[in-house]
């Protein structure tokens, strides 16, 4: 259309006419090509969240009403599951960052051969059941396991320190889980990261540190982004690790649909939770990409 | 054992195979239980044997609870025919109305407690709820009582109770308070609670699955809990050090259902009324420490004298424990349950 209406005369007419068709056609065939994937997230995501958000509204005798969510003001621990559901989410998203940022940045600098090697102790794993590995670090952590018990034998401590079935096991646990998530989006976009604009940069006199600063960290942070959004909304919804490892001091959102769904005859008390971990996420999501930009964002910008 | 795990997945062991009879598919019902060694013990006592009196093949799957139950009646898609449950899930799921009425013409109710023998529902075993602490810590001197595991200056430890499992934990925190086993039903809920609100700051873990309870003791990650007497008795036989009673336990009953829509009812009501009679319910002991629910089980001989004292059904050990009542828990479980999450989370 634009190219179009910049020819004057009737010859440019002519030829927008054409190069509307064209794209209209085009477009249709984008449409067409995207359409069974359109068709799938509409019936295995679309509907069923919408029949969720139908069944949290109604009573446990099938009445029309918001029992369901007036519940959570009522129970004080909803608030409070709420609280430390997001409070986990938060610290295991800091604690992945920084452990999994300058792991990263030194994958990132290895030879190919070197790097892809240590990959693999990244995603390794990612392949062991995430039971196996929360049971593994009960093993470890607990009052009588492995650094409780090492701790004790040199002498560094006398009393056990408190590692698991409390709020630090469950986030130790997780951040575990979590850090493939950080480092692999984190990592690939390091990789892209144009050396030649480092050099350029030490050649016009910047410290290292200065360009890693000025340079590196603002080039990776579309990557840092796309990582700290996955990792944050996983942990939302995370159920195994916090069961097994919070002693049942650390309840999160997950356990509490759990719960609520064998609690409560009527579907609508533990879809009236989902509803709203799912209002929440997307709004969360929302602030993250007016906080960091469409750029940071990577995973759902326009790229 | 007898609750919902959480962390079912580790419970279960793989679907059991069937009868080894072949038969037509108007000869097969399906039974659902909760899986694992409790499952298997059921198998050797209960569906292997009636199978083969009456000529069918039971197929075996796993249930999650009364879940499971009210999404297959709810959803017109009913896949079994005879399925175990809490009895405090019988009671809300026959409010409910979620299982066929059951034929006692059909099913001799005789020797079971008629606490357990309802219109659709009907006991099928025992658990127990007990005191288990850490011989290693505490020698013999270990708390006997839940008024001792309460009282954290003689008895300082780390301590577990259940989480997920507000019925038994406000039962034990009315039997903390001093109240005689005859009297803790109906329990006094906002009672209990204050018991709790007691304890609760000593309370180390909060468990949620029958194999963390256990897990906690045998790694001494606590030093004395409350714990399912199966699992307890896994644990000793295990060579862990621990000591356990059945004094002040808290008995619960499991049952067994009909859930409506059933394809094969009638046959499922003759498979019920085997499940239930004396001669198989005498079977369960010799393979798992849950007692039977039919008392003339301890009449037919076949459970060795020696056994009968460890089975917490058995008419001595009854004496020593509070039945918990699953009508009661029907009408209050949901409030109950809300208030003590929110105690126990604060």
């Amino acid at each position: 259309m634009s190219i179009g209406s910049a020819i004057p005369g009737n010859a440019g007419r002519v030829n927008a006419d054409a190069l509307d068709a064209d794209a209209r056609g085009e477009s249709f065939g984008l449409l067409a090509l995207l359409s069974p994937g359109l068709f799938l997230v509409f019936a295995v995501i679309i509907v069923p969240i919408g029949w969720l958000f139908w069944l949290s509204l109604f009573d446990e005798a099938g009445q029309l009403s918001a029992s369901n969510y007036a519940r959570f003001f009522e129970q004080a621990s909803y608030i409070k599951t709420f609280v430390t559901t997001f409070k986990v989410a938060f610290t295991v998203t800091g604690a992945s960052v920084l452990l999994g940022y300058p792991l990263a940045y030194m994958l990132s600098q290895l030879p190919r051969r070197a790097a892809s090697i240590c990959l693999i102790f990244v995603i390794l794993p990612f392949w062991t059941s995430v039971l196996v590995r929360t049971y593994a670090w009960l093993v470890i952590l607990q009052r009588k396991g492995l650094i409780n018990s090492w701790l004790i034998d040199l002498g560094v401590i006398g009393q056990p320190l408190p590692l698991a079935n409390n709020f630090t096991g469950v986030v130790i646990g997780m951040t575990h889980i979590m850090l493939p998530f950080l480092v692999l989006p984190l990592y690939a976009s390091m990789k892209t990261i144009d050396t030649d604009c480092l050099r350029a940069g030490m050649n016009l006199g910047a410290s290292p540190a200065a360009t890693f600063r000025q340079i590196f960290f603002p080039l990776s942070l579309p990557g840092l982004a796309s990582g700290v959004v996955i990792v944050f909304v996983l942990c939302l919804g995370f159920f195994v690790t916090p069961a097994l490892m919070g002693g049942g001091k650390v309840i999160m959102w997950a356990m509490r649909m759990e719960q609520t769904t064998s609690l409560y005859s009527n579907w609508g008390a533990g879809a009236a939770l989902g509803v709203v971990l799912l209002a929440v996420t997307l709004a969360l999501l929302g602030l993250f990409q007016w906080l960091l930009g469409a750029r940071a964002t990577g995973v759902w910008s326009q790229r | 054992m007898t609750k919902r795990l959480c962390i079912h997945g580790l419970a279960i062991a793989g679907l059991l195979a069937s009868a080894a009879v072949p038969a037509s598919a108007a000869d097969t019902i399906t039974v659902a239980s909760w899986g694992g060694t409790y499952q298997e013990a059921q198998t050797k006592a209960f569906f292997d044997p009636t199978a083969k009196e009456l000529g069918i093949t039971i197929k075996q799957d796993t249930t999650n609870g009364l879940d499971d139950v009210r999404l297959q009646v709810t959803g017109n898609a009913v896949k079994w025919d005879v399925t175990e449950l809490g009895a405090d899930e019988c009671a809300r799921g026959s409010k409910e109305g979620l299982f066929e009425k059951l034929d006692y013409s059909v099913i001799d109710k005789s020797g079971i407690n008629p606490k357990l023998v309802h219109d659709d529902w009907v006991g099928i075993s025992y658990t127990s709820v007990v005191l288990i602490y850490r011989t290693d810590v505490f020698g013999d001197k270990g708390p006997k009582t839940w008024a001792d595991f309460w009282d954290v200056q003689k008895f300082p430890g780390r301590r577990a109770l259940s989480g997920s499992q507000a019925t038994e934990t406000l039962s034990v925190a009315a039997l903390a308070k001093g109240i005689p086993i005859d009297k803790v039903y109906p329990v006094d809920i906002d009672g209990a609670l204050q018991s709790v609100d007691k304890v609760k700051g000593h309370i180390d873990a909060w468990w949620t699955s029958g194999a963390q309870a256990m897990q906690l003791v045998k790694d001494g990650e606590v030093d004395m809990a409350s714990i399912w007497n199966g699992r307890a008795g896994t644990l000793k036989k295990e060579g862990a050090p621990v000591s356990f009673s059945f004094d002040q336990g808290v008995l619960t009953a499991d049952c067994m259902v009909i859930p409506k829509g059933s394809k094969n009812k009638d046959l499922a009501m003759k498979a019920l009324a085997k499940f239930v009679s004396p001669e198989l319910q005498a079977n369960l002991p010799l393979y798992v420490d849950n007692g039977p629910a039919n008392e003339k089980a301890f009449d037919t001989g076949k459970i060795p004298p020696e056994r009968v004292k460890e089975i917490n059904s058995a008419p001595e050990n009854v004496k020593k424990q509070v039945l918990q009542d699953p009508e009661f828990w029907r009408d209050t479980l949901v409030e109950a349950t809300e208030k003590f999450d929110n105690l126990i989370q604060q």
